[in-house]
């Protein structure tokens, strides 16, 4: 027989009277500390944190679990990219660029080629194959990049096998781009004009092969974790955003698509041949971190049919624009010719001499819209170079989301906004 | 035989300990941070290493691992992390951007971690392969072996001068004036 | 990006606009500081253009050109028209303040806390205007083409390091 509930017994003269809880009916509003004298803790997440993303501080002032106020504070990796490309040419920079989204390095790359070639105005001399071969190894990087993504929010959430299973694809992936590129994370493969050299022979059926691979694991991945209570009960109604709060405040990419706006720059403002595949954009309708997981996973496979649709369409050609002024000459030309030593020379001491203006480029990173902004002044070297970061306006609202949510809510919002530390701080 | 070879053994018997249970911390930054994903991962597995468990704590951990570019605004936060971790501890440099600076110099770039920590092995590469990342983890659990990282070198220092402190403190001086 | 907006422009703010061009396609106006918060309001509710992303904001330095020594830049973009600008305002080197524009795009709040750090351009009405990436005890903005690219300011080094 259940005795009757006894009225609360104050502790304290003065201290207001403790509620008595039945234990297993508490809920997450019972974590507010009302009855209780408290007060706001400050406390410093980072910026070394085991979060596998990168260097973020956090100052959040918690009540009991519930987050008050969070300050972002970022810098900690801010490595220069802006001044360090005002002191080197456009072809050394390619490689500061593979370390902006280093996840994704080439949709980076090609990002920044495509906006030197729109200063240079050589955007249609580019060959065929050259912007094929781009998309093809574009939406590698980009598969890469949302594998390491949902991998490594999953094993913040505690599903670790997901972690290894994406980490094995993505390992799969790393040697395919080895094979072409020459390295397995920063590749540097793309160039002024094109690229640098051309597929090796019997990779096109090594990297069918090996899609129908990924795509098994993707599937697998998907099965095991997206319908997953726990998973659902921690990702979904976590930081949403709706339509006009989403571009007001400037995202863009997965997370813009998981608020319900169709904008990918592959469709809207398509470049190299995206107009030429058939895919589909994934929408979704809340804004939270559930949609943006799942956004992620079906553009994984979206990206897969863009490659092979690319390997169909693909024929021999050259993959670098036959301009002494713009891309290196042929070894032989080097050594044998006198224009050819002379155009080496001028291409690499003053580097590719672009005419003076502004532009500003865009593609579709890995995050969402990556946009390059080249102010020229006629040299070798860009006066100015800005890039746009994608995730740096998404993890501007990283503290409204988790305002009023509590301490665990971090987790989903900081994996799912995919914070690149070398891309937001450039 | 005496105690002087009981104790060697044992000091090499715990260093053979030490080499094979390492506690990393990993403190990662940038880019390396993806090859230390992977070699953590199941092709480049370091558990057979023994290395495997990161302890998300300095306090727990007794192998640094600065992976990644640190930069100036980072310098105090890594000097920090490495006073609260205790002896003996190591550091490993992962990455040409924490042994030199790498390709940045700039304002904001530290030359490298170990203008702010000293380091016992360093590991080039941008990022290196996993394959040279335990190449150097091999190198330093040689280093443990033979008792020469940093702050086993430091230790046996500071011991050397105790010694030497507390034999001088016991040599019984003739009174002056006598 | 679209001619349409660069003609509503100079249709609504005939003096504002100090000029217009269209380079490699992209349409940019050049607006006078004082009516720059007036034009970016237009464009954000006007129904034609109704540009309500704004993608970046950033500065250049024009250091030893004629005129104003900095220039803001503002990309804009229309969602729902797909059509876009870019807006520049020249700033001067002795007073380089300007109006935030916080309150048409919130997104542009760390954009602009990034423009102050790297810059040194302050945004009256900003709410929260520090430094973004570099640390408060770092002296001058590094952007600017008279900061050394390699003067480094450190916190803390070892014991005998430089």
């Amino acid at each position: 027989m259940q005795e009757p509930s006894k009225p609360p017994v104050p502790v304290l003269p003065g201290v207001p009277a403790q509620r008595t809880v039945v234990l297993g009916q508490r809920g997450a509003q019972d974590l507010d500390s009302d009855g209780l004298p408290t007060e706001p803790m400050k406390i410093n997440m980072g910026p070394s944190h085991p979060a596998m993303h990168g260097t973020v501080r956090m100052v959040i002032t918690v009540d009991g679990e519930r987050i008050r106020d969070a300050d972002i504070q970022l810098g900690y990796m801010h490595r220069c990219f802006e001044k360090e490309s005002e002191y080197a040419t456009y072809t050394q920079i390619f490689p500061y660029t593979d370390r902006l989204n280093y996840v994704s390095p080439l949709c980076n790359n090609v990002g920044f080629a495509l906006a030197v070639e729109k200063a240079l105005d050589i955007t249609r001399k580019i060959p065929e194959r050259a912007q094929y071969i781009r998309m093809i190894v574009s939406e590698l990087s980009r598969i890469t990049d949302h594998l390491t993504c949902l991998g490594a929010s999953s094993m913040e959430l505690g599903a670790f096998t997901i972690f290894l299973w994406m980490l094995k694809a993505r390992e799969w992936l790393f040697t395919d781009l080895e094979e072409v590129t020459g390295a397995r994370l920063t590749h540097s493969y793309v160039r002024v004009g094109g690229v640098v050299a051309d597929l090796p022979t019997g990779w096109i059926e090594k990297v069918r092969d090996r899609l129908t691979r990924v795509e098994a694991v993707i599937d697998e991945c998907d099965q095991t974790i997206s319908g997953l209570r726990i998973f659902r009960d921690r990702m979904e109604n976590v930081g949403p955003f709706t339509r006009e709060q989403a571009i007001a405040w400037g995202w863009t990419g997965p997370a813009l698509r998981s608020a319900g706006v169709d904008y990918d720059v592959r469709k809207d403002a398509p470049y190299l041949f995206y107009d030429r595949m058939e895919f589909d954009v994934p929408v979704g309708d809340r804004g939270d971190c559930y949609d943006r997981f799942m956004v992620r996973m079906i553009e994984m496979r979206q990206s897969i049919k863009i490659v092979r649709q690319c390997f169909d369409q693909m024929k021999p050609g050259d993959v670098i624009v036959d301009d002494g002024r713009i891309a290196l000459p042929p070894k032989n030309e080097v050594y044998n010719s006198i224009e050819g030593m002379i155009n080496h020379f001028k291409i690499i001491m003053d580097g590719i001499r672009v005419p003076p203006g502004e532009t500003y480029s865009y593609s579709e990173g890995g995050n969402g819209e990556l946009g390059f902004f080249i102010v020229a002044d006629g040299s070798g070297r860009p006066y100015k170079l800005h890039c746009r970061a994608p995730c740096f306006y998404v993890l501007q609202t990283a503290g409204a989301q988790i305002k009023n949510a509590l301490i665990s809510d971090i987790v989903p919002v900081f994996g799912m906004a995919n914070y690149i530390a070398g891309e937001c701080e450039r | 035989m005496g105690l002087e070879f009981t104790t060697t053994k044992m000091a090499d018997a715990i260093a053979w300990a030490r080499k094979f249970s390492l506690f990393t911390y990993p403190f990662v930054t940038a880019c390396c941070g993806m090859e230390y994903m992977s070699t953590a991962g199941p092709k480049y597995d370091v558990a057979r290493f023994g290395a495997e468990f990161p302890r998300f704590s300095p306090r727990q951990a007794d192998l640094l691992f600065i992976v990644g570019t640190i930069t100036e605004k980072m310098g105090p936060v890594l000097s920090r992390i490495y006073q609260q971790m205790a002896e003996p501890k190591w550091v490993v440099a992962f990455g040409v951007c924490a042994c030199t600076g790498g390709f940045y110099q700039n304002y904001n770039t530290m030359p490298g971690a170990d203008q702010v920590v000293p380091v016992d092995v360093y590991i080039p590469g941008c990022p290196p392969r996993p394959e040279q990342v335990l190449d150097g983890l091999i190198m330093l659990q040689e280093r443990i072996q033979k008792h020469e990282g940093h702050s086993q070198v430091r230790y046996r220092e500071e011991q050397a001068l105790a010694n030497k402190q507390e034999a001088l403190a016991q040599i019984r001086l003739p009174a002056a004036g006598k | 990006m679209s001619q349409k907006i660069l003609d509503r422009l100079l249709e609504k703010f005939p003096d504002a606009v100090l000029s217009t061009s269209n380079f490699r396609g992209d349409e940019v106006a050049i607006v006078k500081r004082e009516r720059a918060l007036d034009v970016l309001r237009f464009l954000k509710d006007d129904a034609e253009c109704l540009l309500d992303m704004a993608r970046t904001v950033t500065a250049i330095d024009w250091l030893g050109r004629d005129g104003d020594r900095f220039e803001m830049v503002y990309q804009l973009y229309s969602i729902t028209r797909k059509h876009g600008v870019r807006i520049k305002v020249p700033v001067p080197e002795d007073d380089p303040t300007i109006d935030t524009c916080t309150t048409l795009w919130p997104g542009m709040n760390w954009a602009e806390r990034e423009a102050w750090d790297m810059y040194g351009i302050k945004f009256r009405g900003h709410p929260d205007l520090r430094r973004m990436f570099m640390y408060e005890e770092f002296v001058g903005h590094p952007l600017r083409k008279d900061y050394p690219k390699e003067k480094r300011q450190p916190l803390i080094r070892r014991e005998g390091m430089v």
